[in-house]
């Protein structure tokens, strides 16, 4: 009963925030509102006994992560959003999508009744640091090998871009 | 009420009264430390040897006008001291400041709770302290003040690494995540013999961390007047003194727990209370090691703060994850 | 546009402009503004810095904000009564300032100073230069946030204030000397006091120099950091230590020796690259070097009369005014009228602790200066600023006004 109370307040905050992320015109605020976003996300994990993913949740996308959003808000001073003259005809656009989200969503919520069902309860010690390492190194190595790269990919072409458009690159 | 619950209320209230008295006196021990590292007398009005000082701090505090800049972001700007102090409040949840006792024929651990995934929620804890700091200096519309909050977040995300590298090392070493297991682990000897340059690189990067000197470029009142301070006064100004000297007191905690054996010391089996005793002289030693830093170096420049973590710190702590990785795997 | 009396000028944006880069007015750059109140402008000096994320593109020095006046005031004193305006210029070093201002006076009529006086000069003026050092190389490492080193200084400077009470009964607005010599003789047990202070200070300035020099946090932050060419130095009139850390051989005690500097044996410490740390470390060993001339001096002090017997600037003894009538005569005129110099202008300098300290007087023969000019070293030096400056990081800012050791007492006269 009280995980149910609890589960419904912080779905409430959750979606609360995630919309006020989208809404708020001043970038440093929206930055603010998904992290209190992401924190409500790692509450759930402790919800669901998964200690691990949730303090890792909070250390990398709410730590580290935004931290870094804030350092580039901040340093550019784009923290207003100027007008809305570029984005306008993406409005539309985003409500559109939004709303065959949601559609499709209740769809199959409605017509697979068996959706709703309980998936029966996780494993014991669920998401337990040791199990996640162990699966990481043998199960998953190749995607985890392959996202590794992708990341280092990504690191070198930021450091390419940002050489070559700044003033000692020439 | 729950038994669990009662215990876990009253052991946060002692905390809490603990270290925020503790704060009061640390400011004292501090300036009474500086003046006798330059040959000066330090506060001696306020009490014998100044020692109604603090409450003297307090009080003018107290009074000062409550000042909030009016181009500021007057939600962000009253909410920044918070988050800054709540999170430094949260790090002493995990940290056992003594073995197993019995009290009152109550059985129960001078820790507030002792999580299997401590060390996580310790990086995690430590990653968001950060926001105060940095939306203190955006909210208060100052240019220095904003100069401050960036070098905190960019400081920040380049310490974060090596700190969190130099954990790795030593959960790697004692093979737990529980912070009360690190500590038992190292009954056969302190992890700063077993890991050195870990031992080096979170005391450095803690040091970055907490931004004391010679890493308080955060607030650098030669530079930026005060950094994301300036505009701070009466007692948002004194929440934010409060977790400085907080955060102090937690990477004393810290560096204790994980490589100072924490509350283990001679004959702590025998009177478990001793390891309180330990605990607080090792905290002490750090405190006041912390405080002969401040008093003796210079402060380091921006852009020399950003290549030593990133060129040496970074893979210094790399190379010795490695090699903590492959002794470990080796001995296993 | 002609300015009326009594009417303000105003700027208006347009006229100012041409201050900041054309990325400032674009707001891509951050323009930020220094002081005049601010922890390391050493006084009320404004600077007008751009800012790209951290790298300084521009600094501009705004001055006028501790404007006293002296050079104007002097015109309605009596030469005599001139003297204790000149404390007030540069405050840290008041001694240089009397001596400067008196040895104009002594050129412009041609009078002879007592061999002792131009020792005891010398002692006081070297003893200002140490002392002004330290308050330097305190605010100096203080600006870099080594603050232990700044209560150190002050507690070596103390000893130089107390010998300064002893002689003139005044610890910082000394006033001490006059046009001929002297106000007095030093009072007994002077001679130990400098002794004391001679025999102390030499292990004090090499710890001072150990404890930053072997600093890497020191050496990181200064090396290399606000250099000037020689060239550029020179180009922009700077004097001093400031030249001299860029290796130029230029000091006015060398270049045209006065109250018998040419008596003694002294280096003129140089540095190699201009940056902080030269500045620094040519400092360090003028603080030496000022030892060794108080050493000499001290040793060879003559005995004799402290000041010129002329009585046409020495006001006569006050013995004799009890059976002279004359005498009597001659005091109250003196002290009413004062004395006057023969029409003319003269031009006296002396090496103070900053640079070359010029005086410029100006007589139309009357027993009031026409013009009075002080050259002031700060001033001069400032403007070295933003060559010294720029491409820096703010931190590197705070260095470099430190190491060019300004006054702004000295800057807006």
């Amino acid at each position: 009963m009280g995980e149910l109370i609890a589960f419904y307040l912080l779905a409430g905050i959750a979606v609360a925030t995630a919309l006020a992320m989208v809404i708020t015109r001043n970038a440093v605020h929206s930055a603010l509102f998904l992290v209190l976003n992401l924190v409500v996300v790692a509450v759930f994990y402790l919800l669901l006994g998964a200690p691990f993913v949730a303090m890792v949740q909070i250390a990398v996308y709410a730590g580290a992560v935004m931290v870094l959003f804030l350092f580039v808000i901040m340093m550019l001073g784009a923290e207003r959003v100027g007008g809305t003259t570029g984005l306008r005809w993406q409005v539309p656009l985003a409500g559109a999508l939004g709303a065959a989200l949601i559609g499709g969503t209740l769809f199959a919520f409605l017509r697979a009744p068996a959706g709703l069902a309980p998936v029966g309860s996780p494993p014991v010690p669920f998401g337990d640091p040791a199990a996640i390492g162990e699966r990481l190194l043998t199960t998953y190595v190749l995607p985890f090998e392959i996202t590794s790269v992708l990341l280092l990919i990504a690191m070198i072409g930021a450091v390419v871009l940002a050489r070559d458009s700044g003033p000692e690159g020439k | 009420m729950a038994p669990f619950l009662v215990e876990a209320a009253i052991k946060s209230l002692i905390l809490v009264l603990l270290l925020l008295t503790g704060f009061a006196y640390l400011t004292l021990a501090e300036r009474k430390l500086i003046a006798d590292f330059q040959a000066r007398i330090g506060p001696n009005r306020a009490g014998p040897y100044g020692l109604l000082q603090p409450l003297a701090d307090a009080v003018k505090l107290f009074f000062k006008e409550d000042f909030i800049p009016e181009y500021a972001d007057r939600v962000l700007f009253v909410l920044a001291p918070l988050i800054t102090l709540i999170p430094t409040l949260l790090i002493f949840a995990v940290i056992p400041f003594g073995p197993e006792l019995t009290l009152f024929g109550y059985r129960t651990r001078l820790q507030l709770t002792d999580v299997h995934v401590g060390v996580l929620y310790i990086v995690a804890v430590t990653s968001i302290s950060v926001y105060g700091i940095t939306l203190a200096g955006w909210a208060s519309n100052n240019k220095y003040a904003l100069l401050g909050g960036i070098r905190a977040s960019a400081q920040m995300i380049s310490y974060e690494l090596a700190m969190g590298l130099a954990i790795v090392s030593v959960v790697l070493t004692t093979g737990t995540l529980q912070v009360s297991g690190i500590v038992e682990a190292q009954r056969n000897g302190w992890l700063i013999f077993l890991q050195p340059v870990a031992a080096v690189i979170f005391f450095i990067t803690g040091l970055a961390e907490i931004k004391r000197a010679p890493f308080d470029l955060v607030e650098a009142e030669q530079e930026l007047t005060a950094g994301y301070l300036t505009e701070y006064s009466s007692m948002k100004f004194a929440l934010f003194f409060m977790s400085e000297y907080v955060k102090m007191i937690g990477f004393g905690a810290l560096m204790t727990t994980f490589f100072l054996g924490g509350y283990l010391g001679p004959f702590v089996d025998l009177y478990p209370g001793l390891g309180v005793v330990y605990f607080t002289l090792k905290v002490g030693f750090l405190i006041f090691v912390l405080i002969w830093l401040r008093a003796t170096l210079p402060r380091i420049r921006y852009d020399q703060l950003m290549s030593l973590g990133w060129k040496v710190l970074l893979p210094l702590s790399l190379a010795n994850v490695m090699g903590t990785a492959v002794v470990v795997a080796l001995t296993a | 546009m002609a300015i009326r009396e009594g009417e303000v000028q105003e700027f208006t944006l347009e006229q100012l402009k041409h201050l900041v880069s054309e990325r400032a007015l674009r707001g891509e750059t951050v323009l930020l503004n220094v002081g005049p109140q601010h922890p390391s402008t050493h006084g009320v000096l404004r600077l007008l810095v751009e800012l790209d994320g951290e790298t300084i593109v521009s600094v501009v020095p705004d001055i006028g904000y501790l404007h006293t006046g002296i050079e104007k005031h002097c015109e309605s004193k009596t030469y005599t009564k001139i003297i204790p305006l000149t404390d007030r210029i540069d405050y840290l070093s008041p001694m240089s300032n009397n001596l400067a201002y008196v040895m104009a006076v002594e050129k412009l009529m041609g009078v002879e100073v007592p061999l002792r006086a131009q020792y005891i000069r010398v002692i006081l003026t070297e003893l200002q230069r140490i002392a002004s050092h330290l308050v330097w190389l305190g605010t100096h490492a203080l600006d870099i946030a080594a603050m232990s080193v700044f209560l150190y200084c002050f507690r070596e400077r103390e000893l130089i204030l107390d010998i300064f009470e002893m002689v003139s009964g005044q610890r910082m607005m000394v006033s001490y000397f006059r046009v001929g010599g002297l106000w007095r003789d030093v009072p007994e047990g002077f001679e130990e006091a400098v002794r004391a202070f001679l025999k102390l200070m030499p292990a004090r300035i090499n710890e001072y120099e150990r404890l930053l020099k072997r600093n890497p946090l020191w050496l990181q932050r200064t090396k290399g950091v606000g250099v000037i060419s020689p060239e550029d130095a020179i180009a922009w009139g700077v004097t001093g230590p400031s030249l001299r850390g860029s290796g130029v051989n230029y000091d006015v005690r060398k270049a045209q020796p006065y109250s018998s500097y040419d008596h003694f044996e002294f280096d003129v410490p140089l540095g190699e690259n201009g940056d902080v740390y030269d500045r620094f470390m040519v400092r360090i060993e003028e603080m030496r070097q000022s030892l060794r001339i108080i050493d000499q001096a001290l040793r060879r002090l003559p005995r004799g009369p402290y000041i010129t017997p002329d009585r046409k600037v020495t006001p006569p003894p006050k013995e004799e005014l009890a059976w002279s009538m004359e005498a009597l005569i001659h005091h109250f005129k003196f002290w009413t009228e004062g004395f006057s110099p023969p029409p003319g202008e003269v031009y006296h300098a002396v090496e103070s602790p900053r640079g070359e300290f010029g005086v410029y007087i100006n007589s139309d023969g009357s027993p009031r200066p026409r013009r009075v000019h002080f050259r002031a070293p700060s001033f001069v030096n400032l403007q070295a600023l933003p060559i010294m400056a720029k491409g820096g990081l703010v931190a590197d800012l705070v260095a470099i006004i430190g190491s060019i050791d300004i006054v702004l007492g000295e800057i807006d006269r």
